[in-house]
C-alpha cells in the first residue's frame, strides 16, 4: 500500500470510531458528566471545604487535574477495549485482517479513536469543573502532552485487553480490578506525602501516579514527582505497550487461529 | 504463466493438535471458476482461511497472482476478495457504510468507494436497502452484502465459502447469474458449497478435499465422466407388491409406487421402460436419485451431503 492508501485506511477507522462513540453519546459522554459532577460536589465542595489547603491550593482545586485525567484514562481505555472486542466478537475485525493495511495503521486507527474519546470526555469534564471552581492552567504544553500521551497509553492497554478477551466479562475485569484501584491510589484525591514512607515507596510503582502528578504540575504547577521522571515513565510505558500491540498483531495472537 | 492461486505443501495443525491440512498442493488458473468441495471438517475453510490471512499456516507456501503471501503480503491480499461462510459485518452499521468502509481499508478514496459501492449494491439488488442497518436484512440479502463488500476493491480472485447457504432458490439462481457474469469479465472464482448442483452448474475445474488431503483435482467434465452408474427414480401409475425383474438391471422399491433403477454406461433406460410396459406398468415421472456430482462425491469421500 502507498502512504496515501495507508492514510485513507487509517482515516476510515478513525472516522468510524469517532462516529461510533458519538452515536452512543448517552453511554459515552453523559456518565462522565454525572460522575465527575458528583465528585466535585461531594469531595470538592462538601467535604473539601472542611479540609485545609494542599500545596497552597484548596482541596477542590487540588483534585481537578486528577479527575480530568481519570476521565481521559477510563474513556480512552474503555473505547478501544469495547470497540475492538466488539469487532472480534462479531468477527468484523476480519474485514480489516483480510485487507492489505499494515498492522500499525489498524492499531493507529483504534488508538486515535480512543484518544479522541478521551480528549472529548476530558474536555467535557473540564467544562463541568468550571462550575465548581476557578481552573488554573500553569503550563498548557505539559497539560496537552500528558493528556495525549496518557490517552495513547491507555488506548494501547485497552487494545491488549481486547485482544486477550474471550468474553464480555474479560473486558470488565481489568478496568474493575486493576485500572480503578490504580487510578484511585494514583493520588487523585491525595498527595503521596500524606502517606508513610513505606506506602510512599509502594505508590511509586503505580504508573498512574506519574501521570496524575504530571497533570497536576501542568495545571497547578505542583507535583509529588519530578516532571522529567514522570514523562520518562509515561513514554517508556507507551513505547513498551506499542511494541507489544504490534507483536500481538504480527503473530495474530487472539485474532488468527 | 502466473496462476491465480498456487498452494504448495500447505499444512495446518491447530493448537488442540487437530491436523486440518496435510500438505496439500493446488494450482488454479486465472479466469477459472473452481469448486473446492469436501465434507464438513475436511479442511476447506482452513485452506480458505490461510489464503485470506485469517488463519496462520503451520507449513507450506501460498502465492496469489504470483505474490508470495509471506514475503509480498500486501500485494497478495490486494488480489483477494473473500465471502466467508459466517456473516462477519457489523450488524449495527448501515449497508452502504459497510461496503464503503471496506473500500477504505484497501486505500480506495471515499468518493470512488461510494461510486463502486452504489454500482455493486444496484447490481446485487440492495440499493434500496443501503440506509438500513445490516441486522435488518434477510439472510439472502446479507449474503449478497458480503459479495458486494468482497468485490468493492475489484479483486482478481474471489473466494466464496458457502455463498448461497440458506438462500432461497430464486435468489440463489440470480446469484449464479451474477457470479457467472463477473467470471466472464475475468475474475477468478473459488467456490465451496454444499449444493453440489451449484458446483456442477458453475465450475469448470474441481478439487475434492477430505481429511486434510486433496483426493481429486481435475476438470468437472473428467470427474463426471468417471460416473459409470446413475440411479433413476421412477414414479408408477399403479401400486405394486413385488419388484419387477429386468435382466441386467438392479431395481429396488422405494414404496409401493416408486422404483429405483441403476443404469450403467453400457445400458439404456429404454430397456427398463420396454419391460415395464410389457408388465403393464406405467411411468408417470422420472428423476435422478441425486445429481451426478453428488453421487461421485459420496463415492469418493464416503460422506453424505448435508443439505442446509
Amino acid at each position: 500500500m502507498t502512504l496515501q492508501q495507508q492514510y485513507i485506511a487509517f482515516k476510515t477507522i478513525v472516522i468510524k470510531e469517532i462516529l461510533r462513540f458519538s452515536r452512543i453519546w448517552v453511554q459515552t459522554l453523559v456518565p462522565a458528566v454525572i460522575t465527575t459532577s458528583l465528585y466535585f460536589l461531594i469531595f470538592g465542595n462538601l467535604i473539601g471545604s472542611q479540609l485545609s489547603a494542599i500545596d497552597g491550593y484548596s482541596y477542590v482545586d487540588y483534585i481537578v487535574p486528577g479527575i480530568i485525567l481519570m476521565s481521559v484514562i477510563t474513556n480512552s481505555y474503555g473505547n478501544v477495549v469495547s470497540s475492538f472486542y466488539g469487532h472480534k466478537f462479531q468477527h468484523h475485525v476480519e474485514e480489516m485482517l483480510v485487507s492489505p493495511m499494515p498492522n500499525i495503521v489498524l492499531l493507529g486507527g483504534f488508538v486515535v479513536g480512543g484518544v479522541a474519546r478521551g480528549i472529548v470526555v476530558g474536555s467535557v469534564v473540564t467544562i463541568v469543573a468550571m462550575f465548581f471552581t476557578e481552573l488554573h492552567f500553569e503550563n498548557t504544553l505539559v497539560i496537552s502532552a500528558v493528556v495525549i500521551l496518557t490517552a495513547i497509553l491507555f488506548s494501547l492497554a485497552g487494545f491488549v485487553n481486547a485482544v486477550y478477551a474471550n468474553s464480555f466479562d474479560d473486558i470488565s475485569i481489568i478496568p474493575t480490578f486493576v485500572l480503578t484501584p490504580l487510578t484511585y491510589l494514583g493520588g487523585i484525591f491525595f498527595s503521596i506525602e500524606m502517606l508513610n514512607s513505606f506506602w510512599q515507596n509502594i505508590a511509586l510503582f503505580n504508573p498512574i501516579l506519574y501521570m496524575i502528578n504530571a497533570m497536576r504540575y501542568g495545571m497547578l504547577g505542583v507535583s509529588d514527582i519530578n516532571i522529567t521522571t514522570a514523562f520518562i515513565i509515561i513514554v517508556l510505558f507507551t513505547v513498551t505497550l506499542l511494541w507489544f500491540c504490534l507483536y500481538l498483531l504480527k503473530n495474530g495472537i487472539g485474532l488468527r487461529t | 504463466m502466473t496462476k491465480a492461486l498456487t498452494i504448495r505443501n500447505l499444512s495446518k495443525t491447530y493448537a488442540n493438535n487437530v491436523k486440518a491440512l496435510n500438505g496439500i498442493n493446488l494450482e488454479i488458473e486465472k479466469g477459472d471458476f473452481f469448486a473446492l468441495l469436501g465434507p464438513n471438517g475436511a479442511g476447506k475453510s482452513t485452506a480458505i482461511g490461510i489464503v485470506s490471512s485469517l488463519v496462520n499456516k503451520t507449513a507450506g507456501m501460498v502465492e496469489v497472482h504470483g505474490f508470495d503471501l509471506d514475503t509480498q503480503k500486501d500485494q497478495a491480499k490486494s488480489c483477494i476478495g473473500l465471502v466467508p461462510q459466517e456473516f462477519n459485518f457489523n450488524v449495527f452499521e448501515p449497508v452502504f457504510e459497510i461496503v464503503v468502509n471496506q473500500a477504505g481499508y484497501y486505500g480506495i478514496p471515499r468518493k470512488k468507494a461510494q461510486q463502486r459501492a452504489e454500482e455493486l449494491l444496484k447490481q446485487l439488488g440492495l440499493w434500496e436497502k443501503r440506509r438500513d442497518m445490516a441486522r435488518e436484512l434477510s439472510g439472502g440479502m446479507k449474503r449478497r452484502l458480503m459479495i458486494a463488500r468482497a468485490l468493492v476493491h475489484d479483486p482478481e480472485l474471489l473466494i466464496l465459502d458457502e455463498p448461497t447457504a440458506g438462500v432461497d432458490i430464486e435468489i440463489r439462481r440470480s446469484m449464479w447469474v451474477f457470479l457467472e457474469e463477473i467470471n466472464k469479465q475475468g475474475t477468478t472464482i473459488i467456490l465451496t458449497t454444499h449444493y453440489l448442483e451449484e458446483a456442477e452448474a458453475l465450475c469448470r475445474n474441481i478439487a475434492i478435499i477430505n481429511k486434510g488431503e486433496i483426493i481429486e483435482n481435475t476438470t468437472m467434465k473428467t470427474l463426471l465422466a468417471q460416473l459409470d452408474i446413475e440411479t433413476f427414480v421412477l414414479d408408477l401409475k399403479e401400486s405394486i407388491e413385488q419388484v419387477p425383474v429386468v435382466e441386467g438391471y438392479t431395481i429396488s422399491m422405494r414404496d409401493s409406487s416408486t422404483l429405483s433403477v441403476e443404469v450403467n454406461k453400457t445400458q439404456t433406460i429404454n430397456e427398463v421402460f420396454d419391460e415395464l410396459t410389457r408388465l403393464n406398468l406405467h411411468v408417470t415421472s422420472m428423476r435422478n436419485k441425486s445429481n451426478r456430482l453428488e453421487e461421485l462425491f459420496v463415492r469418493l469421500t464416503g460422506e453424505h451431503v448435508v443439505e442446509d
